[in-house]
């Protein structure tokens, strides 16, 4: 090997292998080496599961330009898609046109046909109704026993019911719901556990349909019987799309709800302003900031360049892996700054947990009105609320899950 | 201050309703955004600039 190739191979072995390692001493924070590439290169290669080497977009600016760019696309049929993990690779050839993974048009055509129940108007009217589920939630949790787990209490059974109840999915088939619903956003998953949870949900969600085509109520699932009545989707269509909604909006929710309060626990002066304010404003402002300081979605967004673009000094080549680190993006020192300062006072509501672009997180009202009620009501009701083990026994998941979190969260008052 | 939304454009994320909810709302049918007023007052001109800048898909225009 000449001395110029081995120059040119050197940066290699710097290359980031994404979504990198958490230092356990400060879980909350992404990992070092993620932050670092703020300071240095916007837009750089990082290293995936699978050995590729993607475009890694981490500065807050460049992931604006990118997830707005109509020339990345989302299609991940595409040879040099940047998988999350292997499952996701294996089952892509078999997934179906969703908003996921559509462009243009297509992507309009679908996410237009699941926007309508998650409207900023609709989401405020389910307010009372999340604030009652709320309650009843906390009043079993403190008629039983103490210490308790806050994630099975409280941070799982609240998405739940509320999607469920926004779907018309009967209460009784909750738990089957939470079970494979579980299941597909774990990344150690098998492509088989993957395949087995999807029919299973996919079995149920199609009985349901075909039952509110007969007879239809005032639910999701009764409007989208309604589509497939009218020929605008097919059944596996809307099969489809309900699992999206029933999926998307619950690990998601739930670890906002166990990991906030983890943090929040661990700073006691940000939790005491929270638990004396009154201003519902500063409630959704102090969301905003949870949001942010923890991108639960800590895999990031996954596209590939449909032709040539010109970013930040480097050229993403037509066909080229592109992984948006939305971590790294919230963490930027350009965009928010001293990031590593938790502070539920900043202004944050330009962060990119909920992703940026046309992709944006379409339940993203419903999550921020379910985060409001609980972060304003948790805290109040129950002052004593602490850890019941030491923080370094707290099990947190895998740096490469879908959605970072905890597995339980033990806590006394 | 003159406001143009582009419906084409418009994902339905409900980010300006929560922004400015006295000049943008969302259609039933499908949440995609209906201009309440093209040229807000004054005092609403934070908030429209605000709801602007967190539409995900830039489908607010302003022209000052």
């Amino acid at each position: 090997m000449s001395e110029a190739e081995t120059e040119l191979a050197a940066p290699d072995a710097e290359i980031f292998d994404y979504p990198g390692a958490r230092d356990r001493a400060c879980p909350f924070a992404p990992p070092a080496g993620l932050r670092a590439l703020n300071d240095t290169a916007p837009v750089s290669r990082g290293r995936l599961w699978d050995g590729s080497t993607p475009w890694l977009v981490t500065g807050h600016a460049a992931q604006r330009v990118i997830l707005s760019d109509p020339r990345v696309s989302s299609n991940d049929k595409q040879p040099g898609f940047p998988y999350p993990n292997r499952a996701m690779a294996e089952n892509a050839p078999h997934h179906p046109l969703t908003i996921f993974n559509a462009d243009g048009a297509d992507h309009t055509r679908i996410r237009r046909m699941m926007t309508a129940p998650f409207t900023r108007n609709r989401m405020e009217k389910l307010r009372p109704e999340i604030q009652r589920f709320t309650d009843e939630l906390i009043d079993s949790m403190l008629a039983g026993p103490n210490p308790a787990d806050l994630n099975a209490a409280l941070s799982l059974p609240l998405p739940s019911l509320m999607i469920c109840a926004l779907l018309g999915v009967p209460y009784e088939d909750h738990e089957f719901f939470q079970e494979h619903a579980s299941l597909a956003t774990r990344s150690d998953k098998t492509a088989e556990q993957d395949r087995v949870a999807m029919e299973a949900l996919g079995g149920y969600l199609a009985g349901l349909l075909q039952k509110r085509m007969e007879e239809p109520s005032d639910d999701v699932i009764s409007d989208f019987a309604g589509r497939i009545k009218a020929g605008e989707v097919t059944l596996p269509e809307a099969v489809m799309l309900c699992m999206i909604l029933l999926i998307a909006g619950h690990e998601t929710s739930a670890s906002m709800i166990t990991l906030g309060t983890a943090l929040l626990l661990q700073n006691p002066e940000q939790l005491a302003l929270l638990r004396g304010t009154d201003d519902p404003k500063a409630v959704a402002n102090a969301v905003e900031e949870i949001l942010r300081y923890l991108t639960i979605p800590a895999l990031g967004q996954r596209r590939i360049a449909a032709e040539d673009i010109e970013i930040e000094g480097v050229t993403i080549k037509a066909g080229e892996g592109i992984v948006v680190a939305l971590p790294a993006g919230n963490w930027d020192p350009a965009a928010f700054p001293e990031p590593e300062k938790f502070d539920i006072a900043r202004e944050a509501r330009h962060h990119h947990a909920f992703a940026w672009g046309i992709h944006q997180c379409l339940g993203q009202q419903l999550a921020r009105i379910e985060l409001q009620v609980v972060y304003g009501t948790l805290y109040r009701r129950v002052p004593t609320l602490r850890l019941a083990v030491g923080f370094d026994e707290l099990r947190f998941r895998r740096d490469d899950a879908l959605a970072y979190g905890l597995h339980e969260l033990p806590v006394a008052w | 201050m003159k406001v143009v939304v582009d419906e084409e454009k418009c994902v339905a994320a409900g980010q300006c309703v929560a922004a400015a909810m006295d000049v943008f709302d969302q259609r039933d049918e499908d949440g995609i955004v209906v201009l309440l007023t093209e040229n807000p007052p004054a005092e609403l001109a934070d908030d429209v600039r605000n709801a602007a800048a967190v539409c995900p898909a830039l489908a607010i225009r302003i022209e000052e």
